[in-house]
């Protein structure tokens, strides 16, 4: 009887120690190729650091420049994509968490919302390409913020919407109490304190646009010189990699790099900035 | 005694005069936040329907020229004019299924590393280190593909497969080529090592649901971890798990960057997985910008429009499995 | 029992209860109050009057109502959709429940202040200032003399006035239901409507609540909702006794002097709810 059991139990161990071997594997074999690809970038991209990278523009094929140009580019469009959809997120994040939260028409807006987050980014631009390039007759650097736009835009209506219901009901009871009107309670006080994490959604959105390129290739397309004129093409990192990686010159090989370094330190300080504001703000709520 | 009584009352009835005019125009803000933020919300429709609608209008001359023959349709040819989706719908499928055959395992084991077996302490840096790794740009993936991987398979896994695997009966057309290392293995690899940190993120979280009592009880009971989950959390989860699964999908089916620089953007149907391919995507980050003529534009946009659909029934698929466990959180 | 259920289904205890209150000035009242939560009835014919400058409690166990006729008070209940009040709620003789009697002139007259503490994620001195300057556009000087006699008045200026532009967050719990309670009297109310105040406090902090409440009352219309039977007896001067009818829904049992209510109760379920919480 006892020698069953233990017999059992010991099969019971060893079944259960070679499945904990076989996760401790796979976490261990899922981190080796993201540590490897972030040593590469980081072993590339050191190499072709130089100041020149911050104040010439992409050269053409095989010459020696920078990716001035592109950077600017990146950031204005990044920029205006972030005032484009900001704003028209929370408001819709807003009316998802404040009017209409167990409606069918909420829970219709929700699930399209999370459709458009996790829609291929290249058929976004598509989309832009028809609705602008299309009928402006050029490509333009308005196009692509917007198309980076239709990014942020769930992401920020997302965050604002789980925030916001976040914020205990009594809150609003409290504000409204006072007498003062629905509009006011929500824009000074609920967004006060849902403030953290809608800043945390719009930093995520802002690393999730600074390295899109499928929306970016035929809404701002490219250009050689630097330009601040939003109706003409535009450079961008993430194109500028694309084309100058594709290529068969060894100097834009390691600008691309370059770029790709610049563009993954970006993402990853913006993610670990955005860790830091929730966890601050969860120190000071408890 | 009778002024200072009117008095009093004139100044009441300002008071109430003042109160009732805020109360018009409170009322009157309220209602125009309220539309704005209703139209915001409509937006978001709005924007979802513009993008499906936008590219079926682009892609119907496409539509109607070649029909049904686009969908089953292997010709790609610029010059004159023919063009069918079959090769990029098939590179699609084919690179997202190598993807998620690699990712599903993985992913699964690093949530339960997670979740389950990591030493408390290791379990919030690893997990906030693979959620940072999610958020790096595809193209970087893309590149260390093309620079740093495909060198490799060349070298090494493309020649082993071909004089291993190649001769094996059913499975050896798909592991005989040329020793490229660009194709569709090595574009399902990158893309499979790209959606590892997504997928373990999201399969985290879900285990994460499961509350601490039910597993607690179990393991009150005797139960080793890997009976734990097997009988507790994955019976708890199932739903959900698959949801993320098919999130992970979604995002393999419609990466561009990632696949674009390593698949070699090949018009022709083959067998091999060691052979270049294509995929929906990559044809239009490839081509878009050289369509000469409407009909290949139109044809491009297509393409994009059955990304869209596919991706979008994918992602339906997501939200119902993953609802079900909030349902079920809601309802204990 | 089945008798007493009758007399109050037919409205004789409601309206001794207009009765018993009848030499004092009404500040607020409610007739005939009917209250809906969808299709459930939760208040039933509620009748009685809240006497200026008094505090009134209302008592009774878990879901009877109280809290949803506070809410009825200053319609704040209006927020959520498919509740409904039916009947009046008079202020000074006008009935609130009138549609077209104006929101924020109610609100200002009838402050509210909810069972857990809720500062706003600002400053002590912007969560006091923050409902005033919605009325009223003062000057600074004016609108600091407003803010301290608020913190004065919530006896919390000892505590916080070196620290007015530290965010509210920071405060205790005694502390931050203090300042809610300021925030309230800071619009100059006439009634201030408590809901269960105190029940997410220590002792030491209630005991501070209470002995507020007690000041509070020479200058407002208090009407308090405590399941502490021990508070309601320390601080009210009148006492409604809230019961479930057999539909579930709220009616008022009994409504008197709280000496007369906690000393020889008239109904018999009064009786017993007191004594058993006074064990």
């Amino acid at each position: 009887m006892s020698a069953v059991a233990d017999r059992l139990y010991r099969n019971r161990r060893i079944k259960n120690g070679i499945a904990l071997v076989l996760s401790a594997l796979s976490a261990a074999f899922g981190l080796f190729w993201l540590v490897w690809i972030l040593w590469t970038t980081l072993l590339h991209g050191i190499a072709a650091m130089k100041p020149s990278l911050f104040t010439q523009m992409t050269p053409p094929p095989g010459a020696d420049g920078g990716i001035a140009n592109a950077l600017f580019g990146s950031l204005l469009m990044s920029a205006l994509a972030i005032l484009i959809g900001t704003p028209i997120g929370i408001a819709a994040g807003t009316y998802l968490a404040e009017f209409a939260k167990k409606k069918a028409i909420g829970e219709t807006i929700r699930f399209v919302n999370d459709i458009l987050l996790s829609a291929p980014s290249i058929v976004l631009g598509l989309f832009v390409y028809t609705l602008v390039v299309r009928t402006t007759g050029h490509f333009s650097g308005f196009a692509g913020a917007l198309a980076l736009a239709l990014i942020v835009l769930p992401v920020v209506v997302r965050t604002t919407d789980e925030m916001l219901q976040l914020v205990p009901s009594t809150m609003r009871e409290a504000a409204l109490s006072l007498g003062v009107p629905q509009w006011k309670v929500t824009v000074q006080v609920l967004y006060r304190s849902a403030l953290p994490g809608i800043m945390t959604g719009v930093l995520l959105a802002l690393a999730r646009i600074s390295g899109e390129t499928a929306p970016l290739l035929f809404t701002a397309l490219n250009n050689q010189y630097w330009t601040s004129d939003l109706t003409a093409p535009m450079a961008s990192m993430p194109v500028v990699i694309f084309q100058y990686a594709m290529s068969p010159y060894e100097s834009w090989q390691s600008l691309a790099w370059a770029g790709a370094f610049v563009v993954t330190l970006f993402v990853l300080l913006i993610g670990i900035l955005s860790r830091a504001i929730l966890l601050r703000t969860k120190v000071t709520h408890d | 005694m009778a002024a200072s009584g009117s008095a009093i009352t004139t100044s009441m009835t300002t008071a109430i005069v003042d109160a009732n005019r805020r109360n018009t125009r409170d009322a009157r803000a309220d209602g125009a936040f309220r539309w704005l933020v209703t139209a915001a919300g409509m937006f978001v429709l709005v924007a979802l329907a513009g993008v499906a609608l936008s590219m079926l209008w682009g892609g119907r001359e496409a539509f109607s020229t070649f029909g049904f023959n686009f969908l089953f349709s292997t010709e790609w040819d610029a010059v004159h004019h023919q063009f069918g989706a079959l090769v990029p719908i098939y590179g699609t499928l084919v690179t997202a299924l190598i993807a998620m055959l690699i990712a599903v395992p993985v992913s699964f084991g690093i949530a339960l590393f997670l979740t389950e077996v990591a030493p408390n302490w290791l379990r919030g840096p690893v997990a906030a280190a693979i959620e940072l790794l999610a958020g790096i740009p595809s193209i970087i993936y893309g590149m260390w593909g093309l620079f740093v991987f495909v060198p490799i398979m060349a070298a090494y896994v493309n020649p082993w497969l071909d004089s291993h695997l190649g001769h094996w009966p059913l499975l050896g057309p798909l592991f005989t080529g040329p020793p490229l290392g660009i194709g569709m293995l090595t574009a399902g690899i990158v893309l499979a090592i790209m959606v590892i940190p997504f997928v373990s993120s999201v399969m985290r979280e879900v285990f994460l649901t499961v509350p601490t009592r039910l597993r607690e009880s179990a393991y009150a009971l005797g139960s080793t971890t890997t009976e734990v989950v097997w009988d507790i959390v994955l019976p708890y989860t199932r739903s959900a798990v698959i949801g993320g699964i098919f999130l992970g999908l979604g995002r393999a089916l419609g990466e561009t960057m990632a696949v674009t620089f390593v698949l070699g953007n090949a018009h022709r149907l083959s067998a091999s997985l060691l052979e270049p391919g294509n995929s929906i995507a990559a044809t239009i980050a490839n081509e878009f910008t050289e369509a000469d003529s409407d009909i290949y534009r139109s044809s491009l946009i297509a393409l994009g429009f059955l990304l869209f659909v596919v991706t979008f029934i994918v992602l339906t698929v997501a939200k119902l499995m993953l609802r079900r466990l909030s349902r079920h959180e809601g309802a204990k | 029992m089945t008798d007493a259920h009758c007399s109050i289904a037919s409205g004789a205890v409601p309206s001794a209860a207009v009765a018993a209150t009848a030499s004092l000035r009404p500040k607020m009242a409610a007739r005939n109050l009917d209250f809906f939560y969808n299709d459930f009835q939760a208040l039933k014919n509620i009748n009685f009057n809240i006497a200026e400058k008094r505090v009134t409690a209302l008592i009774g166990p878990s879901g009877c109502g109280k809290s949803t006729l506070l809410r009825v008070f200053n319609r704040i209940y209006l927020i959520y959709p498919k509740q409904e009040a039916k009947g009046e709620v008079l202020l000074d003789g006008e009935n609130i429940l009138d549609p077209r009697f104006p929101l924020n002139r109610l609100r200002s007259k009838v402050g509210m202040v909810f069972q857990k503490p809720v500062p706003f994620p600002m400053s002590i001195y912007d969560n006091i200032a923050y409902g005033i300057r919605h009325y009223e556009k003062l000057p600074k000087s004016e609108m600091d003399a407003r803010v301290e006699q608020a913190l004065i008045q919530g006896a919390l200026w000892g505590e916080v006035k070196d620290k007015l532009k530290q965010s509210a967050l920071g405060l205790s719990g005694g502390q931050q239901q203090r300042l809610c309670i300021a925030r309230a009297i800071a619009l100059k109310p006439d009634v201030l409507l408590l809901d269960e105040p105190t029940s997410a406090l220590d002792p030491l902090a209630t005991g501070k609540i209470e002995q507020l409440i007690s000041e509070l009352k020479k200058e407002f219309t208090i009407a308090i909702v405590t399941h502490n039977m021990q508070q309601a007896a320390r601080v009210s001067d009148w006492t409604g006794f809230f019961w479930l009818n057999e539909q579930r829904s709220g009616i008022l049992a009994e409504f008197g002097e709280t000496q007369q209510m906690f000393t020889s109760p008239r109904d018999r379920r009064t009786e017993d709810y007191i004594t058993g919480r006074f064990g």
